[in-house]
């Protein structure tokens, strides 16, 4: 086997792919960040069960989490720039698909955390005098938290592994500038893709030890 | 919108790359179901160097993006004088890449099965094999369908990694297809509900099956 690991991981080579890392990094925090707070505006609409919106929103949860990943973003990146007639960065749409899948597995999670909550606990709270609001906010939501953990980091390390598929619209993320590297020379393709997937190992693995420690401690 | 022409215009090609895909996700299912099988015997089995690959293998792969699998066999395969086409590299690394998940699911099945159970078969004077086989394995069957029923869907949604190289499938025929209409709105529209077609009635299924097996307790 030709592998030549100076010459792929030279240091011009290797400030390129962190560069992608760096890429890659901005990706993930957005997605992660707007999806979690689209999911859990998806979650309390859908747990209160208010007519018409909340059937929508099965509809749509559903649809999304049934596409694959890749379809959303290349999608994202050529179809909707076409039809609303607007200009989107690489990175713009990788977030944007992102956020719309994941806020439609991420809100799967935050439901069944919430459906996991007896609903004497909300009539226990309606009953001592707050309101509905209230009862989620102080009741049910810091119970459904500690049950949510452990399945959230998992999805937000999936998330992470999915950027990725960014490379399809040609966003110079982490796999892209690893691509790129491997391209000059043949020699290039293994110590280049094993050097990528040694990074993506090492963040999503500390992620999920954190999960562990933190499933520990919440004893779930 | 929807210009619906495509989809009468060019069913072929629709048709080729669906049936690819299926074809993809069904060899790689059976793949990832043999490989999660065997690597989930190594990690449950007493002889500590095949637990050490067992879980190395696991813990690797599931925390990696599945295009670094396909583009090991991909772009690898020449580097070992080994000329994989997109459809095949693509399929063998999904394969390996879901093993990692369904080794996972099945390790955590048995486990879940209490040991005394182990304990009573091999008390009643069964063998270890006939306490897997009649014991151990029945129960750990109903724990372990639903997150494979889950990596099933997965799989076929991960397939799309196919259309990256060129592996023939709805992504790859999508893209010829709008390279002729240029109304990349619609081309991909009808990709997306052949893609529901496909997943929608499966997670139907799976979840119809989990109820079913609940029930069964």
């Amino acid at each position: 086997m030709d592998m030549d690991f100076a010459g792929a991981l030279s240091p011009a080579n290797l400030k390129y792919m962190m560069h992608g890392l760096g890429v890659t990094l901005e990706v993930a925090v957005w997605s992660i960040v707007l999806s979690f707070l689209l999911a859990n505006l998806i979650a309390v609409l859908r747990y209160a069960r208010i007519p018409v919106l909340s059937q929508i929103l099965f509809v749509f949860v559903e649809i999304v989490r049934n596409l694959p990943l890749l379809l959303i973003i290349f999608f994202m990146f050529f179809a909707v720039p076409d039809v609303l007639k607007i200009n989107i960065t690489p990175i713009q749409a990788a977030i944007a698909a992102l956020t719309i899948f994941e806020s439609a597995m991420i809100s799967e999670i935050i439901r069944g955390g919430l459906n996991s909550i007896p609903k004497g606990q909300i009539e226990a709270g309606r009953s001592s005098g707050l309101t509905y609001v209230q009862t989620l906010r102080y009741i049910v939501l810091p119970q459904a938290l500690r049950k949510m953990v452990p399945p959230l980091v998992s999805q937000f390390i999936s998330l992470l592994k999915d950027t990725s598929l960014a490379i399809i619209i040609s966003l110079e993320e982490l796999l892209r500038t690893t691509q790129i590297v491997y391209s000059q020379k043949m020699s290039y393709v293994f110590p280049a893709l094993i050097f990528a997937a040694l990074v993506y190992f090492v963040i999503n693995y500390s992620l999920s030890l954190v999960a562990g420690r933190l499933e520990k401690r919440f004893n779930v | 919108m929807i210009d619906f022409t495509i989809l009468t215009d060019h069913f072929q090609e629709y048709m080729d790359g669906f049936l690819t895909t299926i074809e993809s996700s069904a060899l790689a299912l059976l793949g990832c179901l043999i490989l999660g099988t065997i690597i989930a015997v190594f990690r449950i089995s007493p002889i500590k160097p095949l637990r050490w690959f067992g879980t190395a293998y696991v813990e690797f792969l599931r925390n990696i993006p599945v295009l670094i699998t396909v583009f090991l066999f991909y772009a690898g395969g020449p580097v070992l004088h080994l000329n994989l086409s997109g459809f095949a590299s693509g399929t063998i690394g999904l394969a390996v890449y879901t093993s990692a998940f369904v080794a996972e699911a099945i390790r955590a099945g048995i486990n879940a099965v209490p040991k005394g159970q182990m304990e009573a078969g091999r008390s009643s004077g069964l063998s270890y094999i006939q306490t897997m086989r009649y014991i151990v394995l029945p129960q750990a069957f109903k724990i372990v369908i639903p997150p494979i029923g889950n990596q099933c869907i997965n799989l076929i949604k991960n397939s799309a990694t196919l259309g990256a190289v060129a592996g023939l499938d709805l992504m790859y025929q999508a893209d010829i297809i709008n390279s002729e209409t240029f109304d990349v709105f619609s081309t991909y529209i009808f990709v997306g509900i052949f893609y529901l077609v496909l997943t929608i009635p499966l997670s139907l299924l799976f979840s119809y099956i989990e109820r079913r097996l609940n029930r069964a307790y």
